[in-house]
């Protein structure tokens, strides 16, 4: 872990809770904790809605995911197999951190593996395998108001909400198009939930957006520095935003991945060398391995395999 | 005076992870609605509180969630038990509490007497936790609605006279509203307000019948 250990924010009122509360499973103090679960039972019962809880301080700073780690550490127990990504690989930095923390404050066996996983916490990916009944998916999200460029008082963001007043947004999207000729959001892209709710689904490419929709798995999402805790219950309509005449539509990759060859799937680019070379690989790295290991053969290992052959 | 050690037994016997487990039945439950769970491990909360209303009791009541005990379970040793292992307050305020408990054939007052919530803030509302006498050999319901499929079928035996009247004008109230669980011993289904119940009528369970079989 990188980040420092510290104290829990909860001020202990004897040196014997500090010492039980260091000890605390999952990390979060047993009142946070069922705090934290109360809100989440009533994000699941209001589809998109976001419940505001009391976010605690957790021992990493705010843009590592401290409110995808406090849902994690509230529903997570000892049968859990946890997997973490972030940019839908599992070895950077802040998954290995966060999976490290898990490991060491509630001993649950982690995995890279999709399928595997019971909570799989994210920041700005969905796995390209699809998720089962059974399955969590816990989002880190920094920003969960969908409104608020549109309007920063959180006042009226609620008001708007209430009355179910989304036109402004529609007029941002609009806007997209009249400049753009489409929309041009490619992230966070705003969807409707139960046919109520206008929703942030956290900053996913909007190539995600569709499998949000009827998802067999629960969809919980935590954002720390701004309290709020919403969900997306199995098969619930998660509609993104668009015009009859101008449909939304997810990005479309020219190529298949370099190294496994699949296709329909979020590719990132890498640069290979200066001198402009680059291939696009895809973005979930278990599925690539996968796909890999299962002996599916991209252009760029064909390559290679050719030239060591040669 | 309420019975000493039914007041500081029958709690959890690891709170840490009996509530964890009973939380994520809960959580399953509520994201599906008409799936039952079962809560598996050792509790004796006093009579008439069941073990799963017990153990949700336990699981999600403390001092800043004000809980209302129905008449009944006000007289019996269960406010002694809440205040010994959640130190939840009571209320007699039903658009105060946070919770709400039943005994099995308690009358059911009006939902609309509970805390429904705020346009702005629907997640103010009450959640009540309703025993009945079984889960699956009284009348069918359907339900549909977010965490169904297609559809669900329950089928509760002794649930409260007008509930499915009260329920179909909660539903109306949405995004506010109350979430019900239903208890039966050891289980629970959960109804969160966006779940639409219709009774299954005689002609249906007839139609579906040749279908099944085809
Ligand atoms: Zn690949």
């Amino acid at each position: 872990m990188s980040a420092p250990h510290t104290e829990p924010v909860t001020a202990p009122e004897s040196a014997g809770e500090a010492e039980l509360a260091a000890y605390n499973f999952a990390y979060l103090d047993e009142q946070t904790k069922r705090m934290i679960r109360r809100a989440i039972l009533k994000a699941i019962a209001i589809p998109g809605y976001q419940v505001p809880f009391a976010s605690r301080e957790m021992p990493m700073p705010y843009g590592w995911g401290t409110g995808g780690v406090q849902v994690t550490a509230a529903i997570i127990g000892p049968e859990d197999v946890l997997k973490v990504i972030d940019q839908g690989a599992d070895d950077t930095t802040n998954a290995v951190s966060i999976r490290a923390f898990f490991q060491k404050v509630a001993a649950v066996r982690a995995t890279t593996h999709t399928a595997d996983a019971t909570i799989i916490q994210t920041r700005h990916r969905i796995p390209e395998h699809t998720l089962k009944e059974g399955q969590v998916l816990v989002y880190q999200v920094p920003i969960p108001e969908p409104l608020r460029f549109l309007e920063p008082r959180e006042t009226e963001t609620r008001k708007m909400h209430a009355l179910e007043e989304y036109g402004l947004m529609h007029v941002k999207l609009y806007e997209d198009i009249a400049r753009h000729g489409r929309i041009a959001t490619t992230y966070a892209y705003p969807v409707k939930v139960h046919g109520r709710y206008v929703m942030d689904p956290s900053p996913t490419p909007k190539f995600d957006n569709p499998k949000m929709h009827r998802s067999e798995a629960l969809q919980l999402f935590g954002a720390g520095r701004e309290k709020r805790i919403y969900a997306v219950p199995p098969h619930t309509d998660v509609v993104s935003l668009d015009f009859e005449d101008h449909p939304f539509e997810v990005q479309q990759f020219d190529r298949p991945c370099a190294l496994c060859g699949a296709t329909h799937v979020y590719l990132d680019e890498v640069v290979l060398d200066d001198r402009g070379g680059r291939m696009f690989v895809c973005s979930d790295t278990d599925y690539c391995e996968t796909r890999q290991a299962e002996g599916h053969v991209g252009e760029m290992l064909a390559t290679s395999e050719r030239e060591a052959a040669e | 005076m309420p019975d000493r050690t039914e007041t500081f037994a029958g709690g959890f016997a690891n709170a840490v992870f009996d509530s964890q487990a009973v939380f994520r039945t809960l959580m399953d439950c509520m994201a599906r609605p008409g799936q039952t769970g079962e809560v598996t491990l050792s509790l004796a909360p006093p009579a008439p509180l069941g073990i799963a209303a017990g153990a949700v009791m336990l699981t999600l009541c403390d001092h800043d969630t004000p809980v209302w005990l129905s008449p009944k379970l006000s007289q019996s040793p269960v406010p002694g038990w809440l205040a010994f292992h959640g130190g939840a307050p009571l209320t007699t305020e039903r658009h105060e509490a946070r919770f709400a408990f039943f005994e099995g054939r308690a009358p059911l007052p009006s939902l609309g007497a509970f805390a429904l919530g705020s346009q702005e803030y629907p997640d103010r509302s009450t959640t009540l936790i309703i025993e009945v006498a079984s889960l699956d050999n009284g009348q069918p319901l359907t339900l549909s609605g977010p965490g169904i499929r297609d559809t669900a079928g329950i089928a509760p035996n002794g649930l409260p006279a007008d509930f499915l009247r009260q329920w179909s004008g909660n539903g109306a109230l949405f995004p506010r509203g109350v979430d019900v669980v239903l208890t039966a011993g050891r289980r629970l289904v959960a109804l969160p307000r966006t779940c639409k119940i219709t009774a299954k009528t005689l002609t249906e369970s007839v139609a579906e019948t040749p279908a099944s079989e085809g």
